[in-house]
């Protein structure tokens, strides 16, 4: 790369040479961790579910007694600060599940309790809690128009 | 006419060298359990270090090293001419606030990583040009502060990229003098800021190789020297595939300084510890500099080396909005006397 | 048997966004996928894809956060059944609001109870 050259094409060689040098993600080991840890966090949805239908709870309920108690065992984890080493396991795994979003609430909360409850810990709450409501509900929201009116 | 002690663009040289009459360091855990642990003053193993917040615990790192450094220079506070300082926090309020506390005249920099270089440059000229006697520099980051600064909350769950590196946990500081032993400032270089269209954030070493090279070419240019004439060149934290860039990018160049060619991101962790890339971080250039890489000057094992700090100047909201990141890269020559 | 596909189900939702986030730029970072899972379950719930896989895979479905999307979207369409326009508002809180209100809830204790390590 030679210096008086026009700066865009230095940053074409450029990029040339970083793709050159930085290591790709090893996809397939991310991909199988993903898939082990989704899948248990998974299986203990299911087995939730089971025992709280067990306990005579209809399915609907036994449903959201189970995502209530993921995301008790998220933020437990968290503010015991074994969710951040599950998680550098398992990347997506540990991300998607609503297990992942309970952790996403928690972490950024509990970093920022040191400006204080209003600002620090409430508002942080919903650093990205607030983005994935905000999506599911105006999508939802559109869904439920659509249905009203087209079906 | 060009200035009397300028060499080329962009090199000063000092006619009194400026000596190097103390240091001080302190780092974390992690730091402390990497190659060069045994070469710091103290290893903190709190991340609060005994404070409310870690950016408390940070301040009190970066006083606990000025202090040090100016007691073990013989000297106190009211001795200082200048203190110059900076670190990774919004509105560097580190460097701000424990200037607060030491009550010494103060320049508050920012040069992000590159900091601690930037103000051994300019407390160096301040020296040189008689503005001052003994000049106090220091910086400080932390792991803690600047993840959820610049990246996501410390327990927030994401897997880093392999290029990703490790913010340093520390804190340096040098007392600078007119006169005293130690090893000297001979020249220093001023880099510009260089953008070469990097943009991701996770990936700084990238972002400032070409910086790095630039100012390494630059400075053998302005002072007519060969690679050889250096034992070593060293970077602040450019990482594993950063060293790899910049030294592609100094081929290019026409300069081979493969086998004498390091950087403190590298030296400071193992590659057992989970860093991947390597350190980063004001404090990465500051307590390797400060520690190891003085401490071989002194025992004579290195007699001059070319040592730079390298800052990717980039900001949570510039990345948010798109931009690419800007790098930049200072040096100075530091020689055993 | 239902654990199986519960556990294959779960799983193949967190492959799709490991390759997301893998595969893509940098600029995909967790919270995008995230909210592009909770919008595409919507979607796909909209649609009367997403129901099926529920009955099938149980857990799998629900858990992951396509399962959020999915219970927001079926509670605004059933609020709109029942109740008309206003339903669209209130029927996705609704449905969705134990799983909200226990993070809200234990999110907001466990930053009070514990101190990030770092």
């Amino acid at each position: 790369m030679k210096d008086d050259q026009p700066l865009e094409i230095q940053k074409k060689q450029y990029k040339q040479m970083v793709d050159g040098v930085r290591p790709r993600p090893a996809l397939a080991r991310n991909v199988f961790r993903a898939f082990v840890v989704g899948g248990l966090i998974a299986l203990i949805g299911q087995f939730l579910i089971n025992f709280y239908q067990g306990r005579g709870l209809p399915l609907t309920e036994a449903g959201a007694a189970a995502s209530a108690t993921l995301v008790f065992l998220a933020a437990l984890l968290t503010g015991l600060g074994i969710y951040d080493e599950i998680a550098r396991f398992a990347g997506a795994g540990s991300i998607v599940p609503i297990t992942g979003f309970a952790n996403s609430m928690v972490a950024p909360a509990m970093e920022y309790r040191g400006e204080g409850l209003v600002l620090g810990v409430g508002a942080r709450l919903f650093t990205i809690a607030g983005p994935v409501l905000v999506f599911g509900i105006v999508t939802a929201w559109a869904a439920a128009l659509l249905y009203y009116f087209f079906r | 006419m060009p200035a009397a002690k300028k060499n080329g663009q962009q090199t000063v040289w000092f006619q009194n060298p400026p000596v190097i009459v103390a240091t001080a360091t302190i780092v974390g855990a992690k730091e402390g359990q990497g190659p060069l642990g045994h070469t710091f003053d103290k290893v903190v193993e709190d991340g609060y270090y005994g404070e409310k917040t870690w950016e408390r615990g940070e301040r009190r790192m970066l006083a606990e090293v000025m202090q040090t450094a100016v007691s073990r220079a013989n000297l106190q506070p009211q001795n200082i001419d200048f203190l110059l300082a900076g670190d990774l926090l919004n509105q560097i309020i580190s460097a701000n606030f424990t200037a607060r506390d030491l009550g010494i005249p103060f320049i508050g920099l920012y040069g992000a990583c590159s900091t601690m270089y930037e103000s051994m440059a300019l407390g160096a000229m301040l020296i040189d040009g008689g503005y001052a006697e003994n000049v106090l520099v220091g910086v400080s980051s932390h792991n803690s502060t600047a993840e959820r600064q610049y990246r996501y909350p410390t327990e927030q769950g994401v897997q880093r990229p392999l290029h990703a590196q490790w913010t340093v946990t520390g804190a340096a500081a040098a007392v600078l003098s007119r006169q005293g032993t130690g090893p000297v400032i001979t020249h220093a270089t001023i880099g510009k800021v260089i953008d070469l269209g990097q943009g991701d954030p996770n990936d700084m070493g990238a972002a400032m190789a070409p910086a790095a090279a630039d100012t390494m070419a630059r400075h053998l240019a302005d002072t007519a020297r060969q690679p050889e004439y250096y034992d070593l060149f060293v970077t602040g934290d450019l990482g594993v595939y950063g060293r790899e860039l910049a030294l592609q990018l100094m081929r290019q160049k026409g300069y081979d300084i493969s086998t004498r060619f390091n950087d403190c991101g590298v030296m400071i962790f193992s590659p057992e510890q989970d860093a991947h890339a390597g350190g980063s971080g004001c404090a990465c250039s500051g307590v390797v500099t400060c520690g190891y890489l003085l401490q071989e000057v002194r025992a004579g094992r290195l007699k001059r080396f070319f040592g730079l700090g390298t800052g990717a100047l980039l900001s949570p909201v510039s990345t948010m909005q798109g931009e690419t990141v800007p790098g930049i890269a200072h040096g100075v020559v530091i020689e055993g006397r | 048997m239902l654990f199986l596909k519960a556990f294959i189900v779960g799983g193949l939702f967190c492959v799709v966004a490991q390759l997301l986030m893998d595969l893509t730029s940098y600029k995909v970072t967790p919270a995008h996928v995230l909210v592009g899972f909770v919008t595409g379950g919507a979607v796909l719930s909209a649609v009367g894809l997403y129901q099926p896989l529920v009955n099938w895979a149980g857990a799998g479905a629900t858990v992951p956060l396509t399962g959020f999307g999915h219970l927001l979207a079926q509670g605004a369409i059933g609020g709109v059944q029942q109740k008309g326009v206003l339903g669209a508002f209130s029927g996705g809180l609704a449905a969705a609001s134990a799983g909200i209100a226990a993070a809200v809830v234990f999110g907001y204790l466990a930053a009070l109870a514990f101190r990030p390590k770092g």
